[in-house]
């Protein structure tokens, strides 16, 4: 699992919610999202640290648990996650019929 | 079935409460998230790719239907409205939220049950024998020994903190349908020549990065010592156990570092020195857990009735059933009836909670209110009358519950995979699915008959892939969803690990790879052979062959 | 660090003499395990309690001999979930007898306090907002014990045998 390694490229933080376990994404407002869509965009290793210390300092206020970085692509308004796994963990499994997100609380 | 006393009750509520502190901590900050991490898997709370996911223990595979209507209960309420059967007997929902999880316990603490050490690196889960208790071949219900144990390992105040997972398996029978030889301890009943029933003692086999079969430290032991012998062999484990890399921390790699003869040689000093002790379990103590396991008492039961004649005969798929999933009763006209998890298409081992509902039902008007979990993520019905065998089957079809491919090619074990498990490197439901869709005729599912498949999504092997007659462990290969193919496992007494047929297979061709291999052993075989007994006859060679040449 | 002894804060009067350095002249002292076997003689000759710190790697059958000698033994949790202390300390006590202060130190946090007193601790060097407190509570956790240890609990079985009703 990539943690905190410095990575180049396309970057977003994401996190599982403390309380429920839920995945999240950062969002540009330094707030949290089921969206992926909705995550800020690191474009260097070093807007990627920067990120990932506001994901870290969230982890210390219990909000979210063992955030790190991901490889994204942000072509075209989409924002897609590099690798399966990934994938599965920001649109669900691709096992389980489509359940809508549940609303965010 | 076991039931609580008071003093079993009182505890598991004191889990609750202490759980329910521990998770107040954890979100008031108190604890920290390494602080709170054992103590959360402990309880078997996992943060895995999507959600919490909760294990919650059923001991030695034995539910009631009061205990598993709660389970389906738990996963409308609480969950997705499904839950998950595992390898190890256990229940798994994947989609829990952490400030739920102390009223889920309490809900499970109403109908005895917990989450106790299914994970973490304690003493886990006791897994039996499925057909404990009405298997013709049983010497004795293991199901008293694993209650007993599992009292024992209950939040052992020595034994909490392992250098790993510890897993034991008990089997009352010389069929072991427990896999006791790929546990940390194997524990296999069996008579003297004196006729005195006692335990063949094996230790540190294992699955997982480093496969390996148990070794024989004892092989008779005194009933009454069950407890000061499992205490010496922990106590060896938990001394000497390497606690420098966690992938080399289970008991196996230190039979395998010490060899066996050593090994013995600790754990017999060291129970030399206790076996005299507290642990000595009294007669009493053992008869009282006994009743508790009985034999029901028998309804009369006709071994055969006109209309399951009639139905036997003139309806294949009821006859097929019967021949795949209904087994012997040491009961006269009585039966065991596996629930296949394995429909076409489906899930391994998932259930929905409407199914979970239904089958409480079912247990309670045909089966004695009595239901099994297997290993191999099917349930069991073990005390059904033949004579209403039809009926039944009729209810199981309409549940999606009756497909009759218990033990062939479509009974697949499957871990979770990377569409749930933090842990894998790819995708093992989708297989699966794929496979039960190829293989979907089940004419020639049973022509083919017995045919274990077995995938995991990681090294860690939670789907069993090594003792798979064919085995398939998923593999990261440049990000890429890669299949690699062993041959020959067998979880059985006579127990092997599977042999690697050759280079991982991409994604889009590991289904017809099976297909392939099922096509040499069909062309290959002799005298009504499985497919593991042409393996064994004929090798690898023939299979890697074809398989490759067709690449 | 405050040191909790069956439950109370107390005064530490030991000083821990690690390898190498002088031991005071007089006053209650705590050996590493290898200098107290080394220097074991010349220690028996002082005048003054004496104690031993075992790491959990180390042998405590090498101390059956002395216990009646020593007044504390210390033992060691490097990290919390390295747990190999707990068997040294049952060894101790009940294969041993040993029956003076057993003190566990390190990576100790409350909700192992329980465990440690089940396996024969009575005293802890532990950090914590309120220490007297979270033994209280993390002792009274439970009343119901499946495994008997030296501890002195009446573990359940022996209560169903007795026909005892929970408390």
């Amino acid at each position: 699992m990539i943690k905190s390694k410095n990575l180049e490229g396309t970057q977003a933080v994401t996190a599982n919610r403390l309380r429920d376990g839920a995945v999240v994404f950062l969002t540009p407002g330094h707030t949290w999202s089921r969206h992926i869509n909705d995550s800020a965009i690191a474009r260097s290793a070093d807007e990627g640290a920067t990120l990932l210390a506001v994901g870290n300092q969230a982890a210390v206020e219990r909000i979210v648990v063992e955030p790190y970085l991901i490889e994204i692509s942000a072509e075209g308004g989409a924002i897609r996650p590099l690798s399966t796994r990934e994938t599965i963990r920001a649109f669900g499994p691709s096992v389980e019929e489509q359940r809508p997100l549940e609303t965010v609380s | 079935m076991y039931a609580y006393d008071e003093y079993d009750q009182t505890f598991v509520d004191e889990r609750v409460a202490q759980f329910r502190d521990q998770v107040r901590r954890r979100l008031s900050g108190e604890l920290s998230e390494t602080e709170f991490k054992p103590l959360r898997l402990t309880n078997g709370l996992y943060l895995q790719l999507h959600a919490y996911m909760l294990r919650v223990a059923i001991p030695y595979g034995t539910l009631s239907s009061t205990q598993l209507r709660r389970l389906g209960h738990i996963a409308r309420k609480y969950d997705r409205g499904f839950g998950h059967f595992t390898t190890r007997q256990n229940i798994q929902y994947h989609w829990i939220k952490l400030e739920q999880a102390p009223d889920i316990l309490a809900e499970l603490a109403e109908v005895e049950m917990h989450a106790l050490q299914t994970s973490g690196n304690c003493i886990r889960n006791v897994t039996a024998d499925q057909w404990a208790g009405v298997a013709a071949d049983e010497i004795e219900d293991p199901r008293i020994w694993s209650e007993i144990i599992r009292q024992w390992s209950t939040l052992h105040p020595e034994f909490t903190f392992l250098p790993r997972k510890f897993k034991i398996a008990v089997t009352g029978s010389p069929n072991d349908r427990a896999a006791v030889k790929v546990h940390d301890i194997g524990l296999r009943m069996l008579k003297n020549d004196k006729g005195e029933v006692g335990f063949e003692v094996m230790v540190g086999g294992g699955l997982g990065r480093t496969p390996i079969v148990a070794k024989t430290i004892r092989e008779f032991l005194p009933k009454q010592h069950l407890l000061s012998y499992l205490e010496a062999i922990l106590r060896v484990y938990n001394q000497f156990g390497r606690r420098d890399n966690i992938y080399k921390a289970r008991i196996k790699i230190l039979v395998h570092e010490l060899g066996a003869a050593k090994m013995t040689e600790l754990v017999e000093a060291e129970w030399q020195q206790i076996k005299d002790g507290a642990l000595i379990l009294a007669p009493e103590t053992v008869a009282r857990i006994a009743a508790h396991f009985a034999p029901p008492v028998y309804a009369d039961s006709p071994v055969f009735t006109p209309e399951f004649d009639v139905l036997r005969l003139e309806n294949p798929e009821f006859k097929r059933w019967l021949k795949a999933n209904v087994a012997s009763h040491k009961q006269p006209g009585y039966a065991i009836v596996t629930l296949s998890l394995k429909p076409e298409g489906g899930v391994p081992g998932d259930m929905t909670a409407d199914q979970m509902d239904a089958v409480a039902d079912l247990a309670e008007l045909y089966g004695l209110g009595d239901i099994r979990v297997t290993h191999t993520q099917n349930l069991v019905l073990p005390h059904i009358r033949r004579a209403d065998l039809p009926a039944l089957w009729r209810k199981l079809t309409e549940l999606k519950l009756a497909t009759p491919n218990i033990g062939l090619i479509s009974d697949i074990i499957a871990c979770p995979g990377l569409d749930y498990c933090a842990l894998a490197n790819a995708r093992s439901i989708p297989v699966a699915q794929r496979l039960t869709e190829k293989f979907n005729d089940l004419a020639r599912a049973h022509d083919i008959g017995e045919l274990k498949i077995k995938i995991s999504g990681c090294i860690n092997a939670c789907g069993h892939h090594h003792v798979g007659h064919i085995g398939i462990l998923g593999v990261d290969k440049n990000g890429e969803e890669f299949y690699q193919v062993t041959l020959g496992g067998s979880e059985e007494l006579n127990a092997s690990l599977g042999a690697i047929v050759g280079p991982a297979l991409p994604a889009d061709r590991i289904v017809d790879a099976v297909g392939n291999l099922v096509d040499t052993y069909v062309a290959l075989r002799q005298n009504g052979e499985r497919f593991l007994d042409t393996y064994r006859r004929i090798g690898i060679a023939p299979f890697k062959e074809r398989l490759y040449a067709a690449a | 660090m405050p040191l909790l002894k069956n439950g109370s804060i107390a005064a530490d009067p030991w000083k821990n003499v690690p390898e190498g350095e002088a031991l005071p002249p007089s006053g209650p002292v705590i050996l590493p395990f290898e200098r107290w076997k080394a220097e074991r003689e010349s220690l028996l000759g002082r005048n003054t309690p004496l104690g031993v710190r075992v790491n959990n790697t180390q042998a405590v059958a090498e101390l059956a001999h002395d216990l009646d000698r020593l007044e504390v033994i210390v033992l060691e949790f490097p990290k919390f979930t390295d747990g190999r202390a707990y068997s040294q300390a049952r060894l101790l006590r009940e294969r041993y007898g040993y029956r003076n202060e057993l003190r566990a130190t390190g990576n100790v946090l409350r909700d192992q306090l329980l465990f440690m007193q089940r396996c024969g601790f009575d005293a802890v060097e532990f950090e914590h907002a309120d220490p007297e407190a979270a033994w209280k509570a993390s002792t009274a956790t439970f009343s119901v014990f499946y495994q008997p240890t030296g501890d002195g609990r009446t573990p359940v079985e022996r209560r169903r045998l007795a026909g005892l009703k929970s408390v």
